[in-house]
């Protein structure tokens, strides 16, 4: 690789040809402001924040969008410099509703804190809002938009576009009218939106956040009446701590359960237990699809089978590829397991009225608050999941409630539906399921454990794209016979846009797959668009390492072996696939339009 | 299937389905249709297989490219400097007059629209304007109660060499 | 009665009938020689940005990519500029023969004419004539064809990368350079852009050799160049004149005897006020005497009845509609500088808020990502520096 030498800051410096000048300033630690920028996306090169002079040259420079030469002289402080940021940022404030002490972003704005570097001052331009009409989309009960806050950085277009591939947000008109939009105008919840909230997550003001259940979840708890059920997610304890003060990659699993009963939740469960219920029905089904397909010769069954954890994922196949819902799991996820197990065998055996329950649930995810209101999700007979919180907004409860998280004692889950393996865990990870899927599937056709050490399946980790893993089937259990010497082709997306090719190389017949994880984020769960602010890729890999250290530190690690799972096959479902899960853990999908 | 499906199939039978097709597309549907229905869009979108919301973005980037209903006639009268000092805004007034209608508005009978528009390219023959493609420059009130009332009549609109200039 | 101090030139209208031989004559010269010939010439661009035509051609020439292109960028939306449209009505066969050696040197089989969607009223006889172009190339077994691709009414569309972005299909916002157009330009291929009446140029200077052009004009600015004169004057309409003349040459032959203020090259360039008339020379930036501006031909007269505030009202108005609306200094630039010189007129902020407009203008002008947003502050500065106290009374 060739280098390039050139001068920033006086200081001499030697970067591989290509490398930008932002990226070149960061590796002698100079930083240079950005909104625009995110290291997900494309570059733009559209807000000039980062702009930098270059000696010599009359024009600015943007450092996000400017290759380094050799050479070059470049200076990212000077007077020139700073008063021309300074200026943006000022542009930038007079077209943004700065309500910030309403704002759900407070503290966490982008264009807040270098507003407050840059001391914009009180010498504003006119308020370009208060001219402007302006409409606020809060009907989806996922993400919340609000143009009055936009700075039309577009990072949420790329992120809609590039990285999910989806499509449901625009820019539209030009000039002073241009925004971001979505078809015609119309609110989030009637276009092809999957909910997944990556755009939510880079956002860099309060122009896209969750719709947020906060005050609705203090209700609930403060209301005597009412018992409280919350379950979380498998990638919230190892993101939590990041919202609350903490360095990336802490498992704060045990100071979780502790804040959520300081909080008053009265039964403190984990979605855990459910993501292992989950891989006991979808494993099951997988196998009873190879046999449908390879013994039976069934027409009506379909391969490969895809997971279905993943709401976004699911949304995005109802309205990209309704073709193949019939390869979708027909098992819910986690979370509407989990729900649906709350409010029937939990409130009979704790003795409390379905009806007398809230049930809560805290996700890395956006779309599992639409999931949640799906007209399906009522198994139970009541709204299986009531409220669904954000990890971000887990953390503002934290604060409101003044808990001291980092001092606190580590606590257990309840007993009951809390118990978990290592496999449940590594559902939030890419890869995840699969492997957890793997670990059981294996063990039950084979009698024997995953030929893995230490069960770590490690083609089907990492941050790869699309991953691809082949497990040779040999001397299977006699009711497996029919596997022997079958290869079983896996198959791992995360992110949609990922999905998209595996999709469509599925659709052209150039894969033959039998199974297929796909995560509508990126990373996975760790990287889910509830997750805190920033989320980037050094980020999701601090996540992801912390996941699978929970997994390796769990005494179990195979979701079968869960006690809590083999109980409750015992006193309540008796089997997999049996009628009770059709009735309660299983689901069907709905055709969308894509236009 | 309904003449907007048939009509962008068509389009897209002609210009081929790549993104480079996406503003020929478009530009037919609107000489067809004079604007770009939803319903049109989708087909767009789907034709081409990109999204519905990157063919709303794209065609309300271009002024020429409505994404709301038009009159059979638009009249796009040029606002832009030169054409200002000629007097624009007098010719404004007497089109309002004549058509009954206000910038921006479509008369009740579908038959006009009435706009503004930036530079037409016309300036050494202000006040200027396009009706549909073709230009009418050097107008006076006279000329546009001309033009308005023949092609109320129905008569064909004009060309660059139309006596009416 | 306006003087005639200039020497009108007929270079570019000329009707020349021998389209097909100086094609052919051209085309069996080696490159290498052609090139030469333009950079001779001192050819620039005459779409205003004025970058050398011979070594935009050898750049691309020299650049790798399974595809070339060449564009002729017609896509004339500067307000007061109206010579690309006379130039492809009257004289299209000298563009497309300018288009048609580009293509040769720098191995392009495919080129387009870039029409705005306000001249589409051209679309039929342009294509009638390509038709008889083709007859041509396809003659002289050349592969080569010219498409017209037609705009829909976006002024940024004319910065050569927001026209690339309009031809493929997308919003016509202006990409980062680098990479630049003869790297990476239409569907990220090596791609020539030039203007209308540089290929018009090129004809010429192809048929009649590199000296003759290089005889007029000056220094940097060689060469004849298409005016289009509008505002206040008796004679408004389009003239080839010679490259370096002074503004009050220019008002004397073109004015009403009452002018007070000359627009040099549309909403994006100079005003220049009636002081500085003698002083100020029309060229690219060079080593004029005096202030030298550069201009896309764009010439617009305003005699002292008129307010140079509802002057500039009027461009900002324009650039506000017009900017792409994607980087910050120019979506929100210009609003502020609009509602900015309305609230000084209304009394709403004091006089001393026209400096923090110039401020904010000159940070546009140095922060903005393309063509427009840098060239606000031309038209702005100038007016307000030179017309301060039409701007506040």
């Amino acid at each position: 690789m060739n280098r390039v030498n050139l001068n920033i800051d006086s200081i001499q410096v030697s970067v591989a040809q290509g490398t930008t000048l932002l990226n070149a300033a960061k590796e002698l630690k100079i930083k240079i402001p950005t909104l625009c920028h995110h290291e997900d996306l494309c570059v733009a090169g559209n807000c000039r924040v980062c702009v930098v002079e270059q000696v010599g040259s009359d024009r600015l420079l943007p450092a996000c969008a400017t290759p380094v030469s050799e050479g070059m002289e470049i200076r990212t402080n000077s007077l020139k410099v700073r008063n021309a940021r300074k200026t943006v940022i000022d542009l930038l404030v007079s077209e943004h509703r700065a309500d910030c002490t309403r704002c759900f972003k407070n503290g966490n704005c982008e264009l807040q804190q270098l507003s407050s570097e840059y001391l914009i001052g009180e010498d504003s331009y006119i308020d370009l809002v208060s001219l402007k009409e302006y409409t606020i989309d809060y009907f989806s009960p996922s993400i919340i938009k609000d143009d009055s806050k936009c700075i039309r950085c577009q990072r949420c277009v790329r992120t809609c576009d590039e990285l999910q591939a989806i499509g449901a947000l625009t820019v539209a008109y030009k000039g002073e009218d241009m925004k971001i939009s979505s078809f015609f105008e119309k609110p989030m919840y009637e276009v092809i939106c999957t909910n997944c909230g990556q755009c939510v997550n880079r956002c860099p003001t309060g122009a896209l956040v969750e719709h947020n259940y906060i005050d609705e979840v203090w209700a609930a708890i403060s209301n005597p009446n009412k018992h409280v059920v919350v379950q979380t997610a498998p990638a919230v304890r190892i993101a939590l701590g990041e919202a609350l003060g903490m360095p990336p990659g802490n498992i704060v699993t045990g100071k979780m359960v502790g804040a959520l009963r300081r909080m008053g939740f009265n039964s403190v469960l984990d979605t855990d237990f459910t993501a292992d219920l989950t891989i006991i029905e979808e494993g099951n089904e997988l196998l009873q699809r190879l046999k449908s397909v390879l013994v039976d010769k069934n027409p009506d069954v379909h391969l490969p089978m895809t997971t279905s954890c993943s709401p976004g994922w699911v949304k995005y196949i109802e309205h990209m590829y309704p073709d193949y819902l019939p390869n979708l799991s027909t098992a819910k996820s986690p979370q509407q397991m989990f729900g649906a197990l709350a409010k029937t065998y939990y409130a009979k055996k704790m003795n409390i009225e379905p009806e007398d329950m809230v049930s809560v649930s805290v996700m890395p995810c956006t779309a599992k608050k639409y999931e949640a209101n799906r007209p399906e999700m009522h198994s139970s007979g009541y709204k299986d999941v009531d409220l669904v919180l954000t990890t971000r907004e887990l953390a503002k409860m934290i604060q409101q409630a003044g808990i001291g998280f980092e001092s606190l004692e580590n606590e257990e889950f309840d007993s009951f539906m809390g118990v978990s393996s290592g496999a449940g865990v590594i559902f939030g990870a890419t890869g995840g399921v699969m492997e957890a899927a793997l670990r059981t599937a294996y063990e039950v056709v084979t009698g024997r454990e995953v030929p893995f050490k230490g069960l770590n399946i490690t083609p089907v980790r990492g941050m790869d794209e699309v991953k691809e893993a082949t497990i040779k089937i040999e001397d299977a259990l006699p009711e497996w016979d029919f596997l022997n010497g079958v290869e079983l082709k896996t198959c791992i997306a995360h992110g949609l846009a990922n999905a998209k090719i595996v999709m469509d190389k599925v659709k052209n017949g150039e894969a033959s797959y039998h199974f297929i994880e796909i995560m509508a984020c990126p990373g996975g769960c760790l990287g889910g668009g509830g997750q805190p602010i920033p989320t980037n890729a050094a980020i999701r890999q601090q996540r992801s390492d912390a996941i699978y250290r929970e997994d390796t530190g769990k005494p179990i690690r195979k979701s079968h072996e869960n006690p809590e799972i083999i109980k409750l096959y015992k006193e309540f479902l008796k089997k997999p696939l049996g009628h009770k899960s059709h009735e309660l853990l299983h689901t069907s999908y709905t055709e969308r339009n894509r236009y | 299937m309904t003449e907007t499906v048939n009509l962008v199939k068509s389009l897209a039978d002609k210009y081929g389905r790549y993104h480079e097709s996406l503003l020929p597309i478009l530009q037919g549907v609107v000489q067809e249709e004079k604007y770009l229905s939803e319903e049109a869009m989708v087909e767009v979108a789907r034709e081409l297989d990109i999204s519905a919301a990157r063919v709303f973005g794209t065609a309300s980037f271009y002024s020429f490219l409505n994404t709301k209903p038009m009159g059979e006639y638009v009249i796009r009268v040029c606002k832009t400097i030169t054409c200002m000092m000629h007097g624009k805004n007098i010719i404004i007034q007497e089109l309002e007059k004549n058509l009954k209608i206000r910038v921006g508005e479509t008369s009740h009978d579908g038959k006009f629209t009435l706009l503004e528009t930036n530079c037409l390219g016309q300036c050494h023959k202000g006040p200027a304007m396009l009706i549909n493609d073709t230009p009418y420059t050097d107008l006076t009130l006279e000329k546009i109660r001309d033009i308005i009332q023949s092609l109320k009549k129905g008569d064909l609109v004009g060309s660059i060499s139309n006596p009416l200039n | 009665m306006p003087k005639k101090n200039l020497k009108r030139l007929d270079l570019i209208f000329k009707n020349e009938h021998d389209g097909e031989k100086v094609l052919m004559k051209t085309l069996a010269r080696p490159a290498q020689e052609i090139v030469n010939y333009l950079i001779i010439s001192g050819l620039k661009g005459r779409g205003g940005a004025g970058y050398p035509t011979g070594l935009k051609w050898k750049l691309a020439s020299e650049a790798e990519g399974e595809m070339k292109y060449v564009i002729c960028n017609a896509d004339e939306g500067e307000p007061g500029t109206f010579k690309d449209r006379e130039i492809l009505s009257q004289v299209p066969n000298k563009v497309l023969v300018g288009m048609a050696v580009c293509a040769k040197i720098i191995g392009a089989h495919q080129g387009f004419i870039y029409l705005r969607g306000e001249y589409k009223f051209l679309l039929q006889q342009l294509n009638d004539v390509i038709d008889d172009f083709h007859v041509w190339t396809n003659k002289m077994g050349m592969d080569f064809r010219v498409n017209i691709f037609l705009g829909s009414g976006a002024y940024i569309c004319g910065e050569e990368t927001a026209l690339f972005e309009s031809m493929e299909g997308f919003r016509g916002e202006p990409r980062n350079k680098p990479p630049f157009p003869t790297q990476a330009g239409y569907r990220g291929m090596p791609t020539v852009i030039n203007n209308v009446e540089t290929l018009a140029h090129a004809f010429s200077i192809f048929k009649y050799g590199p000296e003759m052009f290089k005889d007029l004009g000056v220094q940097d600015s060689r060469g004849s160049k298409v005016f289009s004169v509008s505002g206040d004057t008796p004679i408004p309409g389009i003239y080839e004149l010679e490259f370096g003349m002074s503004v009050q040459k220019f008002v004397e032959d073109f004015g009403d005897g009452d002018a007070k203020a000359v627009q040099v090259g549309g909403a994006a360039g100079f005003c220049v006020p009636r002081k500085k008339f003698v002083n100020t020379k029309i060229g690219y930036q060079g080593k004029l005497t005096g202030e030298s501006l550069p201009t896309g031909g764009s010439m617009m007269i305003f005699n002292s009845s008129r307010s140079m505030y509802n002057v500039l009202h009027n461009y900002l108005d324009f650039f506000v509609e017009e900017s792409c609306g994607q980087c910050t200094p120019c979506r929100v630039g210009t609003q502020q500088l609009l509602l900015g010189i309305e609230a000084v007129k209304k009394g709403e902020r004091s006089s001393d808020y026209l400096n923090r407009l110039l401020d904010l203008a000159e940070n546009m002008r140095v922060t903005a990502k393309c063509g427009l947003g840098q060239s606000v502050a031309n038209s702005f500065s100038s007016i307000v520096e030179n017309f301060k106290e039409e701007m506040i009374y």
